[in-house]
Order: structure tokens, then sequence, then C-alpha cells
């Protein structure tokens, strides 16, 4: 395992220092499945998985067809009183397009659309020639770098739970029908889930410093 | 625990990728995450976009949030107002979903974000872990307050039967959206690895 640091190293490469607490740790092999954490605060520098690559880029993949239906497909649709209407999630984004709410659109569908797909293409261009043992693609870093500060932004599992409490909310109004984009999305939370939990930064990052 | 850390070995470590270097290095040759070393100067920009956060939060609370029309009566809903429209109509649950993700956390992370950004420096502090802590379910739990802007979206854009009922966002949609994107920015500012430097090291 890392065991903190209490000399100075003179070669920095294989040092590691916390992000969220500063202190230096000396990066080992670790074998598939094994966590390192930070010495004082726990957070966990590098978690190795074998396969996680190949992993990541299936799943982004999945992913992306997901959100392709999704944004095809129909989301929603009420009825009441004889009078139905339907909406796809692009439509949702632009409920806001009236007026002055007019960049709001553009941002829910950044967060629920747009972000979440930039990150699915990224991450298959950053893995795809590091999962086959070639050298990383031209501007990796930067495409990595990018995939993880947008990391807040994506906000598709919010979505759908802002989706089940606006159906309690029209639920005593009119009869709702969930359409395939709803199921589609649900699905896309899942395999966002199963993609993090083969996600290691350090990992990825060794893999792309290394020429 | 008196690990080394990288400023006290004369270092200083990418907080992006966690690559070591030497402290007159301005961006990190790995990642290319620009290389902060620790000092309090972050926390402006923390202080920054937690004002203009709280700015935002107070015309998103007393603005309209939905204006609903029912057979041409028109009403004007604020958050709070929805929250206690669906306590009304027996949805517990959910109302209680709405009230903790629109009063409940925005109200927890300014106060959370201020203790932390005072707290660092102070002799008395306890610091290390259970700060750090409390800034990760900030920068974990912040992002859940978008649920109601989604959810007047939602809203808005299915309910539209004509003169049976019609749904419209109002201005507090785009307040309360910016109020939270200001506050994630806000937390996300917050150098966790001030929380654990006392403030004799602090001077250098």
């Amino acid at each position: 395992m890392t065991a903190p640091v209490f000399q100075q190293d003179q070669d920095l490469s294989g040092l590691i220092a916390c992000p969220r607490c500063d202190v230096l740790h000396r990066a080992e092999e670790l074998a598939d499945g094994q966590r390192a954490k930070c010495a004082r605060c726990g957070t966990v520098l590098m978690w190795p998985r074998e396969g996680a690559f190949l992993h990541v880029v299936s799943f982004s993949f999945t992913g992306m067809i997901l959100m392709i239906g999704a944004i095809f497909f129909p989301f929603l649709e009420i009825a009441a009183g004889g009078l139905s209407h339907k909406s796809s999630i692009f439509g949702v984004a632009m409920a806001f397009s009236d007026g002055f709410l007019a960049p709001l659109a553009f941002a829910v569908l950044a967060m629920i659309v747009a972000l979440p797909i930039f990150r699915f293409v990224a991450l298959i261009y950053t893995l795809w020639p590091l999962a086959n043992g070639r050298p990383a693609y031209r501007h990796a870093a930067t495409t990595f770098r990018l995939v993880q500060e947008l990391q807040p932004w994506a906000m598709a599992e919010i979505f759908i739970i802002g989706t089940a409490v606006a159906l309690v909310k029209i639920a005593g109004l009119a009869t709702v029908s969930l359409g395939p984009a709803f199921w589609a999305f649900c699905a896309l939370i899942i395999v966002i889930a199963l993609k993090n939990s083969f996600v290691s930064d350090w990992t990825i990052w060794k893999a792309i410093g290394q020429k | 625990m008196n690990a080394l850390t990288a400023t006290d070995a004369g270092l200083v470590g990418c907080t992006r990728c966690g690559l070591v270097w030497h402290q007159d290095v301005s961006h990190c040759g790995r990642c290319g995450a620009h290389l902060r070393i620790v000092n309090s100067h972050g926390l402006q920009a923390v202080w920054a976009w937690w004002i203009a956060g709280l700015v935002f939060y107070i015309p998103a609370n007393l603005l309209p949030m939905l204006v609903t029309t029912t057979l041409g009566h028109a009403q004007k809903n604020t958050i709070v107002g929805g929250a206690i429209e669906l306590w009304k109509h027996h949805n517990y649950g959910v109302a209680l979903i709405v009230f903790g993700a629109s009063i409940m956390i925005p109200i927890g992370k300014f106060i959370a974000v201020a203790y932390l950004a005072i707290m660092v420096g102070n002799e008395r502090r306890r610091g290390g872990a259970p700060h750090l802590h409390m800034l990760e379910v900030v920068e974990f739990i912040g992002r859940w307050s978008m649920i109601d802007v989604f959810v007047v979206a939602i809203l808005s854009a299915l309910v539209q039967l004509g003169f049976v009922a019609s749904i419209h966002p109002g201005p507090a949609a785009a307040s309360f959206a910016l109020s939270v994107a200001f506050t994630m920015l806000s937390a996300q500012s917050f150098d966790p690895r001030l929380i654990w430097r006392g403030p004799d090291r602090e001077k250098k």
C-alpha cells in the first residue's frame, strides 16, 4: 500500500500528493481491486481494477446510445379532460425559452444532455487507445481534465429525481404516461453509476502520462 | 499525524491528478492543471461566489417560481408556497424533498461554507477530518438543489392543456438556478488543503 513520506525524495514522479490534504505518499503498484487511501484524511488515491479502461469505454458507449434514444423518443405525455400534451427531453429544456429565461434553457440542456454526452465521448476518446495498450491520443490530458472538471455540472441523475417529483405534482391533475425516453434515462443513471465505479483517476492519469 | 505535506517539502501537489512538482512550476506537466500553492488568498473567490449566491437566493424566494393557470384563473407559487401546497395535498414525502432541496440544503450550504472559510487559520479550530467531511457533504449535496429547476422545467413543458390547465415558469427559476450554480462554485473554490494547515505554518 502507499505509505506516507517522511523524508523528501529526489525523484518526484513516484510521489502522489493527496489533493484534499496535501500529504505526500509514495505511489506503489497495487494489486487488482486494492484501494490506496490517504494516510491522514482517508481520501481514495488509487483504485485500479482489472480491465477498468475497457469497462469504462463500454459503459460510456452504452450511455451514449441510451442518451441518444432519450433525446428522440417521447419522454412524458399527459391527458386530462379529453386534451393531451406530450413532451420530449428537448421540450423540457425549451420550457424556459420564452423571454429573459432563455439562457436557462441552454443551461438546462447542457446539464441534462450536452454535458453527459460530452463526458461519454471524451472518456471514449481518452481511454480507447489506453485500453488497447497504445499511447494516448493527442490532447488526451486536456480532454480527461475537462471530464473531471465538468463532472459536478452533469446532472442526469438529479433530473430523473426531478421527474419523479414532477410526476407526483401532476398526478392529481391529469393522467401521465411514461415514454421510452423516461426508461432510457432511468437505465442511463445505472450505467453512469457502474461506469463511475471503474474510474480510478490516478491510474488513468498515469496511463496518459506514459508516452 | 505529522506526515510530510508537499508544501512543507517545498513542493506543490497537483490537485487534479496528484502528481508533485517543484514550487516554481506553474502548470502540471501531466494533466495541464494550474498548480496552486496552498494559501488563504483562494478564500476571496470562495467569499465572492458565496455573496453572489446569497444575493440571487433572495429573489429566488420572493418571486414566483411557477405560474399555474386553471380555467382562466392564474395562481403564482413561490418555492415555499409550492412545498406547502404539496403538504396540503397530503404528499408529505415529496413536500419534504422539495423543502429539503430548495430551502434546507441551500441555507445549510451557506452556513457550512461560511463556517469553513472563517475557521481557516483560527487557532481554536479542531480542524481536520470533520471539516473535510463537511466540505465533501456540501460538494456532494449542493448539486441536488437544482432539482427544483428541473421540476419547473418538466411541469412547464408538460402541462400545456390550453384553457384547462397550463403551467409557466416564473422569474424565480432563473435566480434560483444562478444561486445554486454560484454556491457550487463557492464550494469548489474552497481549497480543502487549507483545512489541515494551522495558522502558524500559514505565515511561513
